[in-house]
């Protein structure tokens, strides 16, 4: 169990890091394929369907611009296929094969009169395929094939999360709309742009040193500059592209660092009850290793190394895992060729979930090592487990509220770190539900599309993974709780408690911890998603929506609980008395 | 102060653990008959089934067979709602691991069994001042158990046993733990309670407690062996009965 709470956080937390450029090898396998342009320039004139050809003309003689091809023309309209309307950017190329981004052709073949080209991960996502009649701005055109590019961002990401001028609305939370991208011959795109009234021009270059695109491009961009001299222009280098193919993940990617944060609390959580009933169970173990001559330090470091060594385990198995399961969410979908690259294994993808699950293991494990350093030999031998504590104010309220909370009560005041791992556990577990479902759903509802589709999915999975280990948790504590205060249970049921009132309040303990911890967690998901998205405001999501977290908390907990302490509750008490200590 | 209505009868009763090769029976055609008022006790060497048959008839365990009627009721049959009630109001229990609440104070200890039948609390912390006093430890009520002795403690479970005003005390082994002179304190207390009509059944393996009862029942592989009638009993000089007296 302490390998598999460890080791849930460790593969979120590892999941996050690997995401960390994975997304690079797919782009420079399709920037190689497709000789992919180093610095894309476009022509905007509002109410103009031509470019200015100084512009074009000074930056093509430009010291260290080895290469170019285009103008191009560019347009905008909606397609429509299979039923679905989509917004299109549509480039308009020759037949013949380019020096510089030619899109390579993955299915049919390329560009020629009557037919179109669709980008890959376009197509996918709208079910196309080769040979299918789709049309554009109302005209008929036959797929021709699909291909991908270097030169945009594949879809669902797309130039318009760099620069754009398109007819279409964004998103009402802001942002730019998800387009498709496809490819017609020059005259026909020109012809469509007539139809729809919009036409730019893009141009690409190819530049002697291409890691120095971004400080090319920065060199023309703002007041004074080449920009400025040619109004409507506008520069992107090829990093900003890739930037922008990887911005997807990027969102990933802070979800999985933020869940695997969570997950990291939730673990210390499950492991300091885990560690505590281990030490307990293991009481008569320390008894006689002090016995034999250990001394208090070598008992706590005994105890320590074993949990250590279970997070090591926990961690190196996370690592593998998260590794297998990064590429799986890094995809960049079909708008790339290749699959992601492996995760990186860095020292610090290594290192860092490492460090982690070690300090998840000594934070949870270190007191009750102390405090089973410090027992006396004598007691530990005689497997005396650590007597309860005594909470006067507790006790004095508890004698008089009705059987199942006085019982549920006295079970809290006994062990009130158990309650506050408990409270912290379901705290953690709320923040990350708000944060996500009211809060991040609210927002992705606002922006459907693609894109909040695979976040969506993402999130549900990281949700179902903070759940998870919530729930592992609570069933950890209700268990510790019952075997803890077995004896206290079954004198309760021998003087004349019912297990019903038992198993009641020992319900009660898990709920009235868990209650504030829900609470708490609210605001603190509302928080967190506005830190994570780095949003200004806080979203706050409908009241129902948040009262319905806390029920369900509730109720989930009250459901977990039930049938452990039920279990607990129907114990033989002849049994427990006989065994268990007076 | 004994009377002739039985507060508690057993017919038939026996208690099987394991099947087949392995089956043991703890409990062997036991018939019991109790009166209101009457100290009983049963002998026995460890592990003849002597806590068994107490746990049985105080509804804490079930038989395999055999009828048990407990204050007017039987129970062999109640559900287990049905039993924690009877529990509550007609049973007392005393153990011979004390099994006081670590963490609560004698006082505290001593109302529990009340504050489970639902008594308000300003009730039954005044009751278990009360009780404490009648064992002797007014003065003690708000210690720990780990601040007491064992003779001390077991005169808190005592104390707590009469909580709810129970028609009947099971003792199980209740001198077990303690040392001579605490026996000594604890017998006493068991005669006070049989001379104020409090219907006592002591489960023991010690012949110098036994000594003390108005019968002596003996019992060997989960069977009654035999049954003795003490004229003496607890009115007697219970000092020299247990032979505890120098």
């Amino acid at each position: 169990m302490v390998v598999l709470v460890i080791g849930v956080a460790v593969t979120a937390l590892s999941v996050g890091l690997a995401l960390n450029g994975m997304t690079d090898s797919p782009y420079r396998q399709t920037r190689q394929a497709t000789a992919g342009p180093d610095v894309v320039a476009g022509f905007m004139l509002p109410g103009k369907q031509t470019f200015a050809p100084g512009a074009v003309d000074e930056l093509v003689n430009t010291s260290g611009v080895i290469g170019h091809t285009g103008p191009y023309p560019l347009t905008y309209t909606t397609m429509e296929a299979h039923g679905r309307s989509k917004g299109v950017a549509v480039e308009g190329r020759d037949p013949a094969p380019a020096a510089v981004d030619q899109p390579l052709v993955t299915e049919g073949r390329w560009v020629r009169r009557g037919e179109v080209v669709i980008e890959r991960g376009f197509a996918d996502d709208l079910g196309v395929h080769v040979g299918d009649d789709v049309t554009l701005a109302g005209r008929p055109y036959r797929v021709a094939g699909t291909a991908v590019t270097a030169g945009l961002p594949s879809y669902p990401s797309n130039i318009c999360h760099i620069a754009c001028d398109v007819p279409f609305p964004g998103p009402p939370s802001g942002g730019a709309p998800d387009i498709g991208l496809v490819w017609l011959t020059s005259p026909e795109a020109t012809a469509l742009a007539g139809d729809t009234g919009s036409l730019s021009f893009y141009l690409n270059l190819t530049l002697a040193d291409p890691s120095a695109a971004p400080a090319f491009v920065a060199r023309r961009t703002g007041p004074g500059t080449f920009a400025e001299r040619w109004p409507g222009t506008f520069l992107i280098s090829w990093q900003d592209i890739q930037n922008a193919d990887t911005g997807l993940v990027q969102s990933e990617q802070i979800a999985m660092q933020v869940s695997g944060f969570l997950l990291a609390m939730l673990a210390i959580a499950g492991m300091a009850v885990l560690a505590g009933r281990r030490m307990v169970d293991q009481t008569r173990r320390v008894g006689l290793l002090k016995a034999v001559g250990g001394t208090p330090e070598v008992v706590a470091a005994v105890l320590l190394a074993e949990h250590l060594a279970m997070a090591l385990v926990a961690a190196a198995l996370g690592i593998v895992a998260g590794r297998l399961i990064a590429p799986l969410i890094a995809s960049a979908g079909a708008g790339l060729v290749g699959a992601p690259g492996a995760p990186e294994l860095t020292p610090a993808t290594i290192a860092l979930p490492a460090a982690i699950a070690v300090a998840v293991a000594v934070a949870a494990t270190l007191v009750p090592a102390m405090r089973a350093a410090r027992v006396s030999t004598v007691r530990a031998l005689a497997d005396h487990a650590r007597p309860p504590r005594r909470r006067a104010l507790l006790l004095a309220i508890s004698a008089r509220l009705p059987v199942p909370l006085l019982l549920g009560m006295r079970l809290i005041a006994r062990r009130p770190a158990r309650g506050a791992l408990n409270a912290l556990s379901i705290a953690v577990a709320v923040t990350g539900i708000v944060a996500i479902f009211p809060t991040a759903g609210q927002d992705l509802a606002a922006a459907p599309g693609p894109r909040a589709d695979r976040l969506g999915q993402l999130t549900a999975i990281v949700t179902v993974m903070l759940i998870v280990v919530a729930a592992v948790n609570t069933l950890f504590i209700a268990r510790a709780t019952i075997t803890d205060a077995r004896r206290m249970t079954a004198l309760s049921r021998a003087f004349g408690a019912t297990s019903w009132q038992v198993s009641a309040g020992m319900s009660t303990a898990q709920l009235l911890p868990a209650l504030p911890g829900a609470i708490i967690g609210i605001p603190a998901g509302l928080y967190l998603y506005r830190a994570a998205a780095q949003q200004r405001m806080l979203t706050i999501p409908p009241a129902w929506q948040l009262v319905a977290v806390l029920l369900g908390t509730s109720i989930a907990v009250a459901l977990l609980t039930a049938a452990t302490t039920r279990l607990g509750a129907r114990q033989s008490v002849t049994e427990i008395l006989r065994t268990e200590r007076a | 102060m004994v009377d002739d209505m039985p507060v508690l009868r057993a017919r038939g009763l026996h208690k099987d653990f394991g099947r087949a090769a392995g089956l043991v029976r703890a409990v062997d055609d036991v018939d019991l008959d109790v009166v209101a008022g009457e100290t009983v006790a049963i002998m026995g060497p460890s592990g003849c089934g002597k806590s068994t048959l107490l746990h049985i008839l105080g509804g804490l365990d079930q038989a395999t067979g055999g009828e048990i009627h407990l204050a007017g009721q039987r129970i062999d049959r109640m559900g287990e709602r049905a039993l924690a009630r009877l529990r509550s109001d007609a049973v007392g229990f005393v153990f011979q691991g004390f099994h006081l609440m670590d963490e609560l104070t004698a006082v505290e200890n001593v109302e529990v069994p009340a504050l489970l039948a639902g008594r308000p609390a300003r009730a039954a912390r005044a009751q278990a001042i009360e009780l404490l006093d009648r064992v002797g430890l007014a003065d003690r009520r708000e210690f720990l158990p780990s601040a007491l002795s064992g003779g001390q403690r077991q005169r808190v479970a005592i104390a707590r046993a009469l909580s709810n005003k129970p028609r009947v005390i099971l003792a199980d082994e209740p001198t077990g733990n303690l040392d001579s002179a605490a026996t000594l304190d604890v017998l006493g207390l068991f005669d006070d309670l049989h001379q104020a009509g409090q219907t006592l059944v002591i489960v023991t393996h010690d012949a110098r407690i036994a000594a003390t009862a108005d019968r002596l029942i003996t019992m060997r592989d989960g069977a009654f062996v035999d049954q003795t009638i003490l004229t003496g009993g607890t009115h007697g000089n219970r000092g020299a009965l247990a032979g505890l007296d120098g």
